[in-house]
């Protein structure tokens, strides 16, 4: 089965970006890619004599370390550049920098920056390919593709499943790119929040459910993922405490009750044991939070590297 | 010399018609069919439209203090390249204009240097604070046509109430950016559709009619004229239509970009697509052409905003608001709104000439005997096509660059000299 | 492409590999320790030929595992035209074994070097045999064959096509013609 690769130089911003063909090929090939993640000896020579660079304007450990070590694995050269948010108003502007950066010969850039669209800027100063590492609130591909992934690999398959994300979806790139991906493959998804952490006309732009209620939203749900929540929305004023959150959103065993039986529990991390989802529902069988963590190196391996192929 | 524009096609009390103009040094001396050539330097308008000169009430010139962006020359040049004789700065310059001696400043490097008449709005608050009332009667002796607080908005309404009670005795009109902070907070698009998928922060309408809503309150019970800049949503308009109807003394005007343009424009991050107030939903501009037809919106505003490239070639949540308007406006107008068939030609004259001119109570805005010679010939079968190399404004930050427009203006006179040729 | 000529049927690529199955009992007395890794595709349904004939042969069931090479490939610019990644499946440790990789065509060398190097991440064979079922030289790099079904002497015109039931329905080795 012979397939024309054509990832090669193209910029992954959103999930928008790829059709539901080209969702399914990187999932296989993330796939090939997890079976090396698994060896004793967890290292290829495919990428030697690339060069990638981790652009880094917010702090993200385990996003960077991920990319980083899937970039390693294929044996490229990694680069890494970090600067804080303080520095984007006043220090160097971001032309400046990749600039600078693509001087020194940089193929493949992979950023991770607090304001929407800046993905786009980084690609037109470079003329490279860029991946999106998370922008703003705005799109989070690659977590979306690793979390279909973890989905897609226990079930075959998402068309006709019913999935539940419950949390802050306002604040959330991890909600809106998996909305595009997952419905691409045929899911249907309920987004569930408190009125005021839910973005307006969510049902017109994802064509997805939207319920205040945890109960109605998990009902035979075959996946529910749960969304971090942040301490600062209570002092923005956007819901009166974490107890009374809790009380109303938390996964625990008896909210998920309400979806099927052998439900999917998944979460990007990081968790907020206790707030959001409750340590026996975190750790219990039904969960694949630990594998998503595993799955999102292979995911990004299988990114970088259809990506990088073909151009020398 | 005086000068004889012959072949136009005159706006004359709205209508057109083939008669030559004689001009002599700043007026308008004889308007008649076939005057007779007696040593006239003769200015062939080759069956072109000639306008009475466009009138702005809403500009930045960006001068004194951030003339990286624009100043006085380069704002007015722009101007006339746009067929603008008269534009009106807003005070949020470095310093605010609130004092004499700013407001004498521009005034002064207008008449010398300038390409077009600046007329001066004042700021209502020092330093456009919010806090205390600037030295308006001060600024009324050095000609100011308006005060506004323009780029900032006051919060506290007994202060905003002050300040126009105080306005209110001499007749000045106060102009509202009308903005309530808590909802607009870091919003950065219209708040909806488009702010949900980008996940960039939302502006909601609310932010503006609720000001809109206060301040129509303030004005009936302040007796002060309130004037709104730059409305943009369906809800704003009705308000201020309601208050009409009352009787408040409330005007309103629009900007070519919220006329002509929608929120989706922002789905490429495109820095020249932010504005504030943002632009909005189609629903909402289909408002603002209706209230222009209407009466509601008394005239066109371009809010000039020009920025320099680096400062909008950034994120798009740092870049700052604003696009650049003289240049593009009329043939962005003519083009996506005349020629489309929403509004008339004489509609789009009135709204940029002879309304903004009664507004500030000047003696321009309609070709007549005896009035100063402002005048725009345009060419409407001719286009425009605005490049960063082409632009006489100092920044090029405008959606309609490299984009080609229908209605050229190919001279603008402004006091009876040349301002601008083609 | 068109073909030039079909130089081997059904019946001669199975005698011929049974043939190659008895050189390798010969070579490995008791076949302990010994794994056929097929090269991904044809490969693949080579190594689980012979298996069934040294079974057939020896009553013992060699395991087989399946090697994906793309990864180790020194040509990337060539990824675009690269089978889609399939990964690799080696149930076994093959730590001080005896490997027999298996490719159905040997040619310029670098498609076994790759093999190689992939089958060393896996761990440290005691010895690595080569066994294609046709060599059609123009080596590039120096790399030797143990067992071979049949030499075919080529021009770098040409291309050899094996085809096998499993993969593409018929057995049958052509020589074509590029266009």
């Amino acid at each position: 089965m012979k397939n024309t690769n054509n990832f090669v130089g193209r910029n992954l911003y959103d999930l928008a970006d790829f059709s539901k063909e080209e969702i399914i090929s990187i999932l296989k090939t993330t796939q090939a890619m997890k079976e090396i993640n698994l060896r004793d000896y967890k290292k290829l020579p495919t990428l030697r004599g690339k060069t990638v660079c981790t652009l880094f304007f917010e702090n993200s450990t385990r996003t960077k370390m991920s990319f980083e070590l899937a970039a390693n694995r294929l044996s490229a050269d990694v680069v890494s550049f970090s600067a804080s948010t303080s520095s984007l108003t006043k220090g160097e502007s971001l032309q400046d920098t990749v600039y600078t950066l693509n001087a020194m010969g940089i193929d493949l850039y992979i950023i991770r920056h607090s304001c929407p669209g800046t993905p786009q800027l980084v690609n037109k100063y470079s003329g490279k390919p860029v991946l999106n590492a998370g922008d703003g609130r705005h799109a989070h591909p690659t977590q979306a593709l690793l979390d279909i992934f973890s989905i897609w690999e226990k079930r075959g398959t998402l068309e006709g499943l019913k999935i539940a994300i419950v949390g802050d979806i306002a604040h959330s790139r991890v909600v809106r790119s998996n909305l595009i991906g997952m419905k691409k493959l045929g899911a249907s998804v309920t987004v569930c929040a408190p009125k005021t952490l839910m973005p307006s006309k969510m049902e017109e732009v994802y064509g997805c459910t939207v319920d205040y209620d945890l109960k109605s939203a998990l009902k035979d749900a075959d996946v529910i993922m749960g969304l971090r929540m942040q301490l600062e929305r209570q002092s923005e004023g956007l819901f009166p405490s974490l107890e009374e959150y809790t009380k109303r959103y938390v996964l625990s065993k008896e909210t998920i009750k309400f979806a099927k039986k052998d439900a999917l529990i998944m979460h990007p991390g990081p968790m907020n044991r206790g707030i959001e989802i409750l340590p026996e529902i975190a750790d219990s069988n039904q969960s694949i939070i630990i594998e998503q963590v595993a799955n999102g190196v292979a995911v990004r391996m299988a990114l970088i590297y259809l990506t990088l192929g073909g151009k020398i | 010399m005086k000068k004889l524009i012959k072949n136009g096609k005159i706006y004359l009390d709205g209508k057109f018609e083939n008669k030559d103009i004689l001009i002599n040094d700043e007026k308008i001396e004889q308007i008649g069919s076939d005057i007779q050539n007696d040593n006239f330097e003769v200015i062939d308008a080759k069956g072109n439209f000639v306008l009475p000169g466009f009138v702005d009430l809403h500009s930045h010139l960006r001068d004194p203090g951030q003339t990286n962006k624009e100043d006085i020359v380069s704002g007015t040049k722009a101007a006339a390249k746009g067929g603008f004789t008269t534009i009106c700065a807003m005070p949020n310059t470095e310093p605010i204009v609130d004092n004499v001696a700013t407001v004498e400043y521009i005034k002064r490097k207008a008449k010398d240097l300038g390409y077009s008449k600046v007329e001066v709005i004042g700021a209502l608050t020092k330093k456009s604070e919010g806090k205390e009332i600037s030295e308006i009667a001060s600024m009324i002796e050095y000609g100011i046509v308006a005060v506004s607080d323009d780029g900032h908005c006051v919060q506290n309404a007994k202060i905003k109430l002050n300040a126009m009670k105080y306005a209110s005795s001499f007749d000045i009109p106060v102009i509202v950016h009308p903005e309530e902070y808590n909802l607009a907070g870091s919003g950065q698009i219209n708040a909806g559709k488009y702010s949900t998928k980008l996940g960039l922060g939302g502006i909601p309408g609310l932010a503006e009619e609720i000001i809109i809503a206060r301040d129509i309150m303030l004005a009936e019970s302040s007796k002060c004229r309130l004037h709104i800049a730059h409305v943009s949503t369906a809800k704003a308009i009705d308000l201020i239509r309601e208050a009409k109807k009352k009787g408040v003394s409330v005007t309103c005007e629009v900007t070519p970009h919220h006329l002509l343009l929608t929120e989706d424009l922002c789905e490429n991050f495109d820095t020249n697509t932010k504005v504030k107030p943002p632009l909005r939903t189609e629903k909402d501009r289909k408002a603002c052409i209706a209230g222009l037809i209407d009466g509601t919106i008394d005239f066109i505003a371009t809010d000039h905003a020009p920025h320099a490239d680096y400062e909008k070639e950034r994120e798009f949540v740092l870049a700052p608001f604003g696009i650049n308007g003289f240049e593009s406006a009329f043939a962005s107008l003519y083009s996506e709104l005349v020629l489309t068939g929403n509004i008339s030609l004489e509609l789009l004259i009135e709204k940029m000439s002879t309304a903004p001119a009664k507004f500030i109570k000047k003696n321009i805005g309609e070709i007549k005997e005896g009035r100063v010679a402002d005048l725009t010939i345009v060419n409407l079968d001719d286009t425009i096509c605005l490049t960063s190399g082409n632009m006489l404004s100092k920044s090029k930050n405008t959606p309609y660059l490299n984009k080609t427009l229908k209605g050229k203006v190919i001279q603008t006179f402004c006091n009876g000299r040349e301002t601008w040729k083609a | 492409m068109k073909v030039k000529s079909q130089i081997m049927n059904e019946e001669a690529i199975n005698r011929t590999l049974k043939r190659i199955a008895h050189q390798i009992i010969e070579n490995n007395k008791g076949l302990e320790n010994v794994y056929l890794i097929g090269i991904r595709s044809r490969g693949v349904p080579m190594a689980e030929r012979l298996q069934k004939y040294l079974e057939k042969f020896e009553d013992f069931k060699v395991p087989v595992g399946i090697l994906d090479i793309t990864l180790y490939r020194d040509d990337l610019s060539t990824i675009a035209q690269q089978p889609v990644l399939k990964g690799s499946q080696i149930d076994f440790d093959i730590n001080n074994s005896n490997i027999i990789l298996t490719d159905d065509v040997l040619y310029t060398g670098r498609t076994v070097r790759a093999a190689i190097d992939a089958l060393l991440d896996f761990g440290r064979p005691k010895q690595i045999e080569l066994c294609v079922l046709i060599d059609r030289g123009h080596r590039e790099l120096p790399i030797k064959a143990n067992y071979i079904g049949k030499n075919v002497p080529t021009s770098n015109e040409e291309i050899i096509k094996v085809s096998f039931k499993e993969t593409d329905g018929e057995d049958k080795v052509r020589i074509m013609l590029r266009d």
